[in-house]
C-alpha cells in the first residue's frame, strides 16, 4: 500500500507544484493542505488529471479548529474533502482553511462532483461555511428556521431553544432551554506518552 | 382549452413508503415528476456533536443508532478508525468474528430491504417471508451481545466477549406447549456457531423462495425494469457506493479492493449489474446475500478450530480480565482509569471505511490527544444516494418515486445522524 501512496505522492508533487502547503503521510493516509485561493484549481486538477483520477468525492465536511490544542493554527474553519480514485484504488484527504473567521467562504466544487451538493449544504448548515457558486445553499439537517451553526465549538451541546406544545396558545412554541448540561467524564489531555504501553 | 398547471406534491414525512421520515417535495406535471426535493433532517439527533462530549468507548452505542438496520457494521467502521489512531492490532479471532457478524448484518439488512421494497411496490408477502429469517439472525445478535438490535458488541481493540457456547432457549408458556417448545429449540442445542451453520444450510432454500416470488414476477418487473437508470459515469459523479454503484456495472467492493478484518482470507464474488436500473440493483443485492452466506460458512469453519483471545491485551485500551483485577494492582488501576477517564487516543486524524450493506460507510476522526474525539464525521452512504433522488426521479411517474426510494435502500438514522 505504501508503495502505491509514494507513487501518488510523487504524482501530486509534479502536478500541483507550488500549490502544496503540506503533503503528509500519516497512518497510511495521504493528507494534502492547500490555500483557499488554490482550492478551485487544485480540485479541478485532482479530478481532471488522468494520472490522479479522483473521480469520486466520497466526503466533504467542515471542521472548527478554534479550540484545537495546537498553537500553530491561524484560521478557524477548514473544509476537509476525502477523494477516492476507483481506477487507481487510492484515497486522498484535502484540507483547506477558509481565510476569514467571521465570514468563512470557499468556492463550491459542485461543478466538479455532483455529490458535493449536499455535503456543502451540510457544512454550511453545521458550520456556517459559505460555498460561493453553490446554486442551492439551504440548510439541510437542522430544523426549518433554525438559528446558529450547531457544530461550531462555541455552540452549546444543549442548544439555545427547545420546542414544546403550548396548551394555552394551542400551538407548538419555542422557548429558552430548560435542561442543564451534565458532564460525566471531563475532557482531559495527557502528556504525549500517556496512553502508550510500557513494559 | 382547460388551463393546466404544474402542481407541487408533498410526499411524507408520514408516509409508509417514505421509509421513515423522508419529506419529498415533488414538482408534478400531471403524473410525471418534474423535480424532486428531499427534505431530510427530521431524525437529526446531532450524533457528531454528541460524540465530541463522550469518551471514545462511550460512543460505540451511538454508532448502532445510525443505520439501525445494520448496527454492527457501523460499529465496525468506528472501531477501525479508533484502532487506526491508536495503532493497535486486533487478534485474528476477533477479526473473523467481526467478518462473520458483518455478513450476518448484511443479510439482516438486505432481508429488511427486500421485504420493505416488496411491500412498497405491491408484493405484500415478502415481509412475511423475510422477517421469518431475520428472527434467526436477530437471535444470533442476542446470543453474542444480549441485545437484538443495538448490540454494542465491537469495541476498540476487539469484540466485547467470545462467542457463546450455548444458545438461549424458548421456555414453556400458556401459548407454547412442550411439543412446540421442543420444535423451536431443535436447532438451538449447540453453540452459536452450530446455530449459524444450521441457518447457512437452510438459507439458500429460503433465498430460492424469494426468487420464485419476485424475480420473474410480471408486476415486479413492470415496476422495476428501466426505472431509475444511472450510468456508470453518473454513479461515480453522484458519489454512489456499494450496491448502487455495482448495480450500474462498476466493479467496486471495499472488501476486495481495500480489505479489512479477515476479508482478504475468505473467498467470495462481487455481483455486478448491467443496465443500472432498479431491477439490476435488486439482483445485485439478492446475490450479495448468497455471497454473505458463503463468507459466514468459511468464518464458522475457521472459528471452530482457532480458539484464542478476542480482545487486544493492551490494557491501556481494553479492560483487563476480571480475575486479574482482584489480585493485580496495575490491572485495577487500568480498569479504574478506563471506565472513569477513558482511552487516550494520540493526536492525529484517520479515515476508516468499510463496505457497509448500503455502501461505503466511513468514519473520519480527528483527535487532539484527549479522551474524547475532537471531531467525528460520519460518512453515510445513504446521504449521497438520497442526494441523487432528484436526478433519478426526474421524468418518471409518481409511483416510480416509491420504487426508487426502495431501491436506494434508505434508512434515516444514518442520513440525518
Amino acid at each position: 500500500m505504501s508503495a502505491k501512496l509514494s507513487k501518488l505522492r510523487q504524482r501530486l508533487e509534479e502536478r500541483l507544484a507550488g500549490r502544496i502547503q503540506i503533503l503528509a503521510l500519516a497512518l497510511n493516509e495521504l493528507s494534502l493542505e492547500i490555500a483557499a485561493t488554490d482550492y478551485e484549481s487544485v480540485m479541478r486538477d485532482l479530478i481532471d488529471a488522468p494520472e490522479l483520477g479522483f473521480e469520486q468525492l466520497i466526503d466533504l465536511c467542515g471542521v472548527d479548529y478554534s479550540i484545537y490544542q495546537d498553537e500553530g493554527r491561524e484560521q478557524r474553519f477548514a473544509v476537509v474533502a476525502h477523494l477516492l480514485s476507483l481506477a487507481h484504488n487510492w484515497r486522498l484527504r484535502v484540507r483547506t482553511f477558509a481565510e476569514d473567521d467571521d465570514f468563512p467562504r470557499l468556492p463550491s466544487v459542485t461543478s466538479l462532483w455532483t455529490s458535493a451538493n449536499w455535503y456543502e449544504r451540510e457544512a454550511f448548515d453545521l458550520f456556517g461555511i459559505v460555498f460561493e457558486g453553490h446554486e442551492d445553499l439551504r440548510r439541510i439537517l437542522t430544523d426549518y428556521g433554525f438559528v446558529g451553526h450547531p457544530l461550531r465549538k462555541d455552540f452549546p451541546l444543549e442548544g439555545h431553544v427547545e420546542m414544546r406544545y403550548d396548551e394555552k396558545e394551542r400551538r407548538v412554541i419555542y422557548q429558552p432551554v430548560t435542561i442543564t448540561p451534565r458532564e460525566n467524564a471531563p475532557r482531559i489531555r495527557r502528556e504525549a506518552n500517556y496512553g502508550a504501553k510500557h513494559d | 382549452m382547460t388551463d393546466i398547471r404544474n402542481h407541487t406534491l408533498n410526499f411524507g414525512p408520514q408516509h409508509p413508503a417514505a421509509h421513515g421520515v423522508l419529506r419529498l417535495v415533488l414538482e408534478m406535471d400531471g403524473e410525471v415528476v418534474e423535480s424532486a426535493d428531499p427534505h431530510v433532517g427530521l431524525l437529526h439527533r446531532g450524533t457528531e456533536k454528541l460524540v465530541e462530549t463522550r469518551t471514545w468507548a462511550q460512543s460505540v452505542p451511538y454508532m448502532d443508532r445510525l443505520d439501525y438496520v445494520s448496527m454492527l457494521c457501523n460499529e465496525h467502521a468506528y472501531c477501525l478508525a479508533v484502532e487506526k489512531l491508536l495503532g493497535i492490532e486486533v487478534p485474528a479471532r476477533a477479526r473473523y468474528i467481526r467478518t462473520m457478524m458483518d455478513e450476518v448484518t448484511r443479510i439482516l439488512n438486505h432481508l429488511l430491504w427486500i421485504g420493505c421494497h416488496g411491500l412498497d411496490v405491491g408484493a405484500m408477502t415478502m415481509t412475511l417471508y423475510t422477517f421469518r429469517e431475520r428472527e434467526d439472525l436477530m437471535d444470533a445478535y442476542e446470543a453474542v451481545s444480549g441485545a437484538r438490535m443495538h448490540a454494542a458488541y465491537y469495541r476498540p481493540g476487539g469484540v466485547s466477549r467470545d462467542l457463546p457456547d450455548r444458545m438461549p432457549q424458548y421456555r414453556e408458556s400458556p401459548w407454547k406447549d412442550k411439543k412446540a417448545v421442543q420444535a423451536f429449540n431443535a436447532n438451538r442445542q449447540g453453540s452459536l456457531l452450530d446455530f449459524l451453520e444450521d441457518f447457512t444450510e437452510r438459507f439458500p432454500k429460503y433465498h430460492a423462495e424469494y426468487h420464485t416470488l419476485l424475480t420473474d414476477n410480471r408486476i415486479w418487473k413492470q415496476r422495476l425494469v428501466n426505472i431509475g437508470v444511472v450510468s456508470p459515469d453518473r454513479a461515480k459523479q453522484l458519489g454512489f457506493t456499494g450496491a448502487m454503484l455495482r448495480g450500474s456495472g462498476v466493479e467496486w467492493d471495499l472488501r476486495k479492493k481495500q480489505p479489512y478484518a479477515a476479508y482478504d482470507k475468505v473467498d467470495f464474488d462481487i455481483p455486478v449489474g448491467v443496465t443500472g436500473d432498479c431491477y439490476d440493483r435488486y439482483l445485485v443485492r439478492m446475490e450479495e446475500m448468497l455471497q454473505s452466506n458463503r463468507i459466514i460458512r468459511q468464518c464458522i469453519d475457521w472459528l471452530r478450530v482457532h480458539p484464542g483471545p478476542v480482545m487486544s491485551d493492551n490494557h491501556k485500551v481494553t479492560p483487563p480480565p476480571r480475575m486479574e483485577m482482584k489480585s493485580n494492582m496495575e490491572s485495577l488501576i487500568h480498569h479504574f482509569k478506563l471506565f472513569s477517564e477513558g482511552i487516550h487516543v494520540p493526536e492525529g486524524e484517520a479515515y476508516a471505511a468499510i463496505e457497509h450493506p448500503k455502501g461505503e460507510f466511513g468514519i473520519y476522526a480527528i483527535s487532539d490527544g484527549a479522551n474524547k474525539p475532537y471531531r467525528l464525521k460520519i460518512r453515510a452512504p445513504g446521504f449521497a444516494h438520497l442526494a441523487a433522488m432528484d436526478e433519478m426521479a426526474r421524468g418518471h411517474m409518481l409511483a416510480d418515486v416509491v420504487t426508487i426510494i426502495g431501491s436506494q435502500d434508505i434508512v434515516f438514522g444514518e442520513i440525518d445522524r
